[in-house]
């Protein structure tokens, strides 16, 4: 989902970087000192959970969770992944260091969206009806980092539509995926620690 | 410390980097210093001044002190997942035909604009990793701090840094009691139930840790304010080192613009 640096166009990184300092200052605006350490351990989690492969028939996927953590940390999900992505770029060289802001508003964009449409339904109702709005929250989140994706590298030219459409018919078998996944964590959360999540009361919005 | 980002076996920057040239100069002056060439590389278009830039990018890992073939593994590992869009720009590009696959024609101008982005984005991330990986990544913090990002911001990248590695302990160990009640990953619904609870699991302690985290900082007083424990100095060397990257850059950009006109 790494965007690397030298693909996109002038217009489209600073039209990114900008969206992306917004994005952050609105997320930090969100985020009270007393909420910093839950914050950042859910970001190194969610950076952690990252790494997890996925089997899929013979290859494997490796989770990214945005939706995930969209539902969990709510808008303070922007600064945690942007981070995440930083450290990504800095020492692991996915990804690049222009790009940075395309890449969160591409990653960490739809993980708020997913937060602010699904965030109090999961925290609502029975575990079992939490964990399908989780799954929902999960598989949009996901389907729209791909979007975005296929989006900025469209914007950039021409000749990466049949590259953009590729990216998103081989992320299906990803988003259905994601949202299992994330609709299990949910479930067990719900279930083990309910205060977990973003909507319920004494959360975070 | 942090050996989920620095290294798989050891972190990178214990190799004999002491010595190393890089890790010798302020930590403020090498990530601005990043920042101004990663900016100036994206602009350049022309191929042979784009490998000039990688030239350059090698010069610093050459100084940096970090392991030749272990980061450039790193990097070759990025172009993995960037080849097959890479690939496919030959195709997709209009432009003079080179040799065409199954009735496909593959475009000079599409090789070209492949090239110019494998050559950028490996420059690039390069001086990244580098200049500013070679970092202890709590240094890259403090630098981050210095350089006015916001206090907020910062903390939670430090949290972040800090716990990423507790947290693949965490992941690890949980992993193992799965696999000493039997569990095999296969493409089936019993394993993507069992990692997403693994992950809600993960999440759950995670949250509980960050509340015994919170209590252990009030207890200690902590009011918000990050304390600096190094001063950061600039020197001549970084005032040099500075002006010679400068001075690349310049002439970077000079050899755009004369072979543009050509």
């Amino acid at each position: 989902m790494h965007i690397v640096d030298g693909a996109l166009s002038n217009p489209v990184l600073l039209g990114g970087a900008a969206l992306a300092v917004g994005g952050i200052a609105m997320g930090l605006k969100k985020l009270p000192l007393e909420r910093i350490p839950a914050a950042g351990v859910l970001s190194a989690s969610f950076f952690v959970a990252s790494l997890i492969h996925v089997p899929i028939g013979p290859s494997s996927v490796h989770l990214i969770l945005n939706g995930l953590a969209g539902l969990v940390l709510g808008w303070a999900a922007f600064p945690a992944l942007f981070v995440g992505l930083l450290l990504q770029a800095v020492f692991f060289g996915f990804g690049g260091l222009t790009v940075l802001g395309v890449n969160a508003i591409n990653i960490a964009g739809p993980a708020v969206l997913a937060g602010l449409i699904f965030g109090r339904l999961v925290a609502r109702g029975t575990p079992m009806q939490g964990a399908i709005w989780g799954g929902l929250g999960g598989g949009f989140a996901i389907a729209v980092t791909t979007l975005a994706v296929a989006f900025s590298l469209a914007l950039s030219g021409d000749e990466f539509i049949p590259a953009a459409k590729l990216v998103f018919v081989a992320h299906i078998p990803v988003i259905i995926i994601e949202a299992l996944l994330s609709g299990a964590a949910i479930f067990l959360a719900r279930r083990v620690k309910p205060e977990l999540f973003a909507g319920a009361k004494g959360g975070w919005a | 410390m942090t050996y989920v980002l620095t290294g798989e076996d050891k972190p990178l920057t214990g190799f004999g980097a002491l010595r190393a040239a890089v890790s010798s100069l302020d930590p403020r002056m090498r990530i601005v210093m990043t920042v101004i060439y990663a900016v100036t590389v994206v602009t350049l278009d022309d191929l042979r001044v784009l490998s000039g830039a990688l030239i350059l990018s090698m010069w610093l890992l050459a100084i940096s002190g970090l392991p030749f073939q272990k980061t450039l593994k790193r990097m070759a590992m990025m172009d993995g997942f960037i080849i097959f869009t890479l690939i496919l720009l030959p195709f997709t590009m209009p432009g003079t035909p080179m040799f065409s696959v199954f009735g496909f024609d593959a475009t000079w101008e599409g090789l070209w604009r492949a090239t110019e982005i494998a050559l950028t984005a490996n420059a690039v991330i390069l001086a990244v990793m580098t200049l500013v990986g070679s970092m202890e990544p709590v240094t890259m913090g403090h630098a981050l701090f210095a350089l006015k990002t916001p206090e907020r911001l910062v903390h939670l990248m430090m949290f972040t840094i800090r716990y990423i590695d507790v947290l693949r302990e965490e992941y690890l160990r949980l992993r193992t009691s799965m696999k000493l009640r039997g569990f095999r990953p296969g493409t089936n619904w019993h394993t993507y139930r069992s990692y997403g609870y693994l992950v809600g699991m993960m999440l759950v302690r995670a949250i509980e840790r960050s509340e015994r985290i919170l209590a252990a900082m009030k207890c200690r007083g902590f009011c918000g304010r990050i304390v600096l424990l190094e001063e950061f100095r600039l020197t001549r060397t970084d005032v040099m080192f500075a002006g010679a990257m400068v001075l690349a850059l310049a002439a970077l950009i000079w050899a755009e613009v004369a072979y543009a006109a050509a």
